[in-house]
């Protein structure tokens, strides 16, 4: 067994983490970067960070992830980073031509006090960044937060930098995706057209990290919000963030910058949420949700009338992002199912106080537990006090499936084992579908494999 | 036609008819999108596969994240390595200082686990807020009566290579401190295979089978009391001179341990590395033993290669590795197939190391010194080549290209060193390079 190693006792631990259940912040400002149209993100730090970032990524992707670093040396990490910065965002916009540097920071160059708005501001004067090109930045130490603190950030510098306000106010709403995969970035557009709504989607890495097999390696893909749309963002009627942990900052910003008004809601994950999401979305664009949404919402309730007694009080435990777990802790009530371990490294209280929220009275106990020291190893040992019929998570969670012998489906980042997460939305009444299906013959799978041959049945 | 970057010009010989000359060992031009990782990552893809130890990141939790697990460095024992633990420094810990958190996760882990070792390794943020790591080592190392060794291995003190030599000096604590009892005459330690795919277990069966006692696998498979007695084996095999090339020579200098370099890939180079023991041990009964060893393993796979050969002679492959050293014997291995190598690179790779490659290869091939996508697109596609050979962040590029890949790094799934590897190695070549997907997205 492969993590023997957790013991079943559970002894508190003060200064330690065991299997994290996140990672750093610079990974999601790289992340979100990567949703901006001809953007190379770029790591203000060593070399390792950006190496394992885009490694990661391109685990979880399978495509080409492209960012530069400042590559520090134990000089810079004396003298400051400023001369490798300046010398990278010549380099930059001279080889590889992008429209927008996005810099973020690491817990080096945030500790040696690095300014990089001033040094970006040095390498305009200085004539490095050619006309019509950007460079923007986040503050991403790596002792702060999450992987979704810096995406939050990350989104948060695209306001900063680029909305504007002038006197007119455009026919179209804002939505900050949170972070999602490409696949649900491209859901969340398909049902805004659908419902004849003008948005701008940012971040938007659909088209940059779901690129079609060509023959070419497109270094910057066809896809990602553009400048202009991000300009745009300030005149727009209003703004739907989505996720509060990944996209609220954003929001909250813009309405500060720009006076545009902004509703913080869940990630669209599950049928309630989902139904909040077109609800909001159809107030503030003043059109009505088609039918063609209805009939999808329709055909949700469909399989979940038909297949309700395979869900009923069935225990799940679960672990990943914040925005991600909410939701789906309530799709996973309205199913009649038990969540009942939930865990994330993502810090804020806000967390703990929504789960309880959504749990307490439903009459199951339940641990829930974010921030420091609320790992996987956690997890499994709880998990070992009060076993479950499921485990939800990213794809750490396959050594807790495998040495409890639970059924797991993968979801969340990072997925480094499994395609599928960057076509197929989990998002909206359509991405409801695919969690029951993936719910259901998860289940299922397990009810045949452990099914004695007398009540082995062919009919379900 | 794609642009090279003024300051990397030197990086790379394109040219034949010039004389050769190449610049490396220089640090990575900034804003370059270079393949390249830190010394930290050096550090702990060497010392992670040590399978009975504790390993500890000291850091923001990032370091420890990314390195959870990702080499598939297989122990046949424990797995305490394959867990993640770190000390997980928060802001108030940057401001006062780690030290106290680091002490209390080591204690708290040591008394959970019992580990024969505990390694500490430093990330950045640790070089700048002047935790002294030794000292901590050193007081919870006399309290629980185990070695608790610091690695110095802040992210910013150079690359992947000065990681090397960090962790070969934390192995080099324990080197000479257990009982050399029960070692024979015949006796090496492994250094520089890390087990990924279980290779380790191959290359042990094949100098057992010769007679020889393996005292110390470093680090694949490692175990803590193995390295402390490995000072009493006759002989250092290391493979990866990259990496392990340092305690071998600390081991020769303070022990008079010789080291020979070695490579267990091809056919060729596979063969050698035992023929080289047997030599070493001046013994004319276990230089048979080898001969019909190494005869038997060859016929074995010959029939295979052979078929594999007709399917891939005359394509064309780029490699791109870590250390040059294993550029080497996939050249050789290419050859092997009937296969050419045009274009060649490494991110670590010196200028003699550079100037070995280009007489293994074929007149006319590309040498590149710690390269990018931009440049490996150029050459690619100048080259016209047919297969690529590189690490995980090399993959989608070549693939996006449309030409085939293999992975010769971490992710290797199965074994690629060894005998039966030569024919893994031809598969894995073959049924990407010939893959009927390619003809798929030509319209």
């Amino acid at each position: 067994m492969l993590l023997r190693h957790t013991p079943k006792e559970i002894t508190e631990r003060k200064a330690l983490t065991i299997n994290p259940a996140k990672t750093c912040q610079p990974i999601g400002a790289m992340y979100a970067a990567l949703g901006i149209h001809k953007c190379l993100p770029h790591s203000h730090g060593s070399q390792g960070c950006c190496a394992y970032h885009r490694s990661t990524l391109t685990r979880h992707y399978k495509e080409p992830i492209m960012a530069a670093t400042s590559s520090f040396t134990e000089g810079s990490s004396v003298f400051g980073g400023q001369a490798n910065l300046v010398t990278a965002i010549d380099n930059i916009f001279t080889i590889y031509e992008p429209d927008i540097i996005a810099v973020h920071t690491t817990c080096l160059s945030e500790t040696i006090g690095d300014d990089v708005q001033q040094i970006a501001r040095k390498a305009r004067e200085d004539g490095k960044v050619p006309d019509g090109k950007f460079v923007i930045h986040a503050s991403t130490p790596s002792y702060v937060g999450s992987h979704v603190t810096g995406f939050a950030n990350m989104t948060k510098g695209m306001v900063d930098y680029f909305a504007k306000s002038t006197d007119k106010t455009l026919d179209q709403i804002n939505i900050v995706s949170g972070w999602v995969e490409p696949s649900d970035m491209r859901e969340i557009k398909r049902i805004a057209a659908l419902m004849g709504v003008n948005i701008v989607l940012f971040p938007d890495t659909s088209d940059v990290l779901d690129a079609p097999q060509t023959g070419t390696h497109e270094f910057f893909p066809k896809g990602g919000v553009t400048i202009e749309q991000l300009k745009s963002t300030g005149d727009s009627k209003a703004t739907l963030a989505l996720g509060a942990f990944a996209s609220k900052d954003a929001a909250k910003l813009l309405h500060a910058k720009c006076g545009v008004p902004y509703e913080t809601l869940e990630l669209p994950i599950g049928i309630s949420a989902t139904d909040r999401f077109l609800e909001s979305l159809s107030l503030t664009s003043e059109k009505p949700v088609p039918e063609e949404l209805t009939r999808e919402r329709g055909r949700l309730v469909d399989i979940i009338t038909d297949m309700h007694q395979y869900f009923y009080g069935k225990k799940v435990a679960l672990f990943g992002d914040p925005d991600h777990l909410i939701p789906l802790t309530e799709f996973l009530v309205n199913l009649d199912m038990q969540p009942v371990h939930i865990v994330s490294g993502t810090p804020g209280k806000r967390f703990e106080i929504q789960i309880r929220g959504l749990l307490d009275g439903r009459g199951f106990e339940y641990n829930v537990k974010n921030g420091p020291n609320a790992d996987m190893f956690r997890l499994h040992q709880w998990i070992k006090n009060e076993p479950v019929d499921l485990l939800l998570g990213n794809t750490y969670g396959k050594y807790i499936a495998r040495d409890e012998d639970i059924p797991f489906i993968r979801t969340g980042f990072p997925v480094l084992d499994r395609i599928g997460h960057s076509y197929f939305p989990v998002l909206g009444y359509t991405g409801g579908m695919l969690i029951l299906e993936k719910i259901l013959s998860a289940l299922m799978d397990r009810k045949d494999r452990n099914a004695p041959e007398t009540s082995f049945e062919l009919v379900m | 036609m794609i642009d090279i970057l003024e300051q990397r010009k030197g990086q790379v010989y394109d040219d034949s008819s010039k004389p050769f000359d190449i610049s490396c060992e220089k640090n990575s031009v900034a804003g370059s999108v270079s393949q390249r990782a830190c010394v930290f990552c050096g550090s702990r893809v060497v010392l992670y596969p040590i399978a009975d130890a504790l390993h500890i990141v000291h850091g923001p939790i990032g370091c420890a994240a990314y390195t959870w697990d990702i080499r598939g460095a297989l122990s046949s024992g424990p797995e305490l390595h394959r867990n993640s633990f770190s000390t997980d420094l928060q802001e108030k810990d940057v401001i006062y200082g780690g030290e106290k958190k680091l002490e209390q996760a080591l204690l708290e882990l040591i008394d959970a686990y019992q580990p024969k070792a505990a390694f500490i390794y430093a990330t950045c943020i640790v070089g700048l807020i002047g935790d002294d790591m030794d000292a901590v080592c050193r007081k919870v190392s006399q309290l629980k009566r185990i070695p608790v060794i610091p690695v110095s291995s802040e992210g910013f003190k150079g690359s992947k290579k000065t990681g090397y030599v960090a962790a070969c000096r934390a192995l080099f604590k324990l080197v000479g401190t257990g009982s050399t009892e029960g070692i024979r005459k015949h006796s090496i330690n492994i250094l520089g295979d890390f087990n990924l795919a279980g290779e380790l277990y191959m290359i042990r069966d094949y100098y057992e089978r010769m007679g020889v006692q393996v005292v110390a696998t470093m680090t694949g498979d490692g175990r803590i009391d193995d390295i402390r007695r490995s000072h009493g084996a006759s002989l250092n095999v290391v493979q990866c001179s990259g990496s392990m090339i340092h305690l071998a020579t600390m081991m020769e200098e303070k022990y008079g341990i010789p080291f020979i370099r070695v490579s267990y890939f091809g056919i060729e180079d596979m063969s050698k590395s035992l023929y080289d023991v047997a030599d070493f041990f001046k013994d004319p009964e276990m230089k048979t033993r080898t001969i019909d060893m190494v005869r038997d393993e060859i016929n074995a796979i010959m029939p295979d290669i052979k078929k594999y050969r007709k399917l891939l002679a005359g394509k064309r492959a780029a490699i791109y590795t870590g250390g040059a050293f294993k550029a080497f014997s996939l050249v050789r291995s290419l050859r092997t197939l009937g296969m050419k190598t045009v274009v060649a690179g490494s991110q670590t790779g010196n200028k003699q190391d550079y100037e070995l490659l280009l007489q293994l290869c074929d007149d006319g091939t590309v040498l590149l010194d710690d390269t990018n996508p931009l440049e490996i697109a150029k050459y690619i596609k100048e080259k016209n080549v047919d297969l690529f050979i590189g690490g995980v962040k090399e993959r989608p590029v070549a693939y996006k290209l449309g030409i085939g890949f293999c992975d010769h790094n971490h992710e290797r799934k199965k074994a690629l060193a060894g005998f039966p590897g030569m024919i893994n190695f031809a598969k894995e070549v073959h049924s990407s390079v010939n893959s009927p997907v390619w003809k798929l997205l030509k319209k």
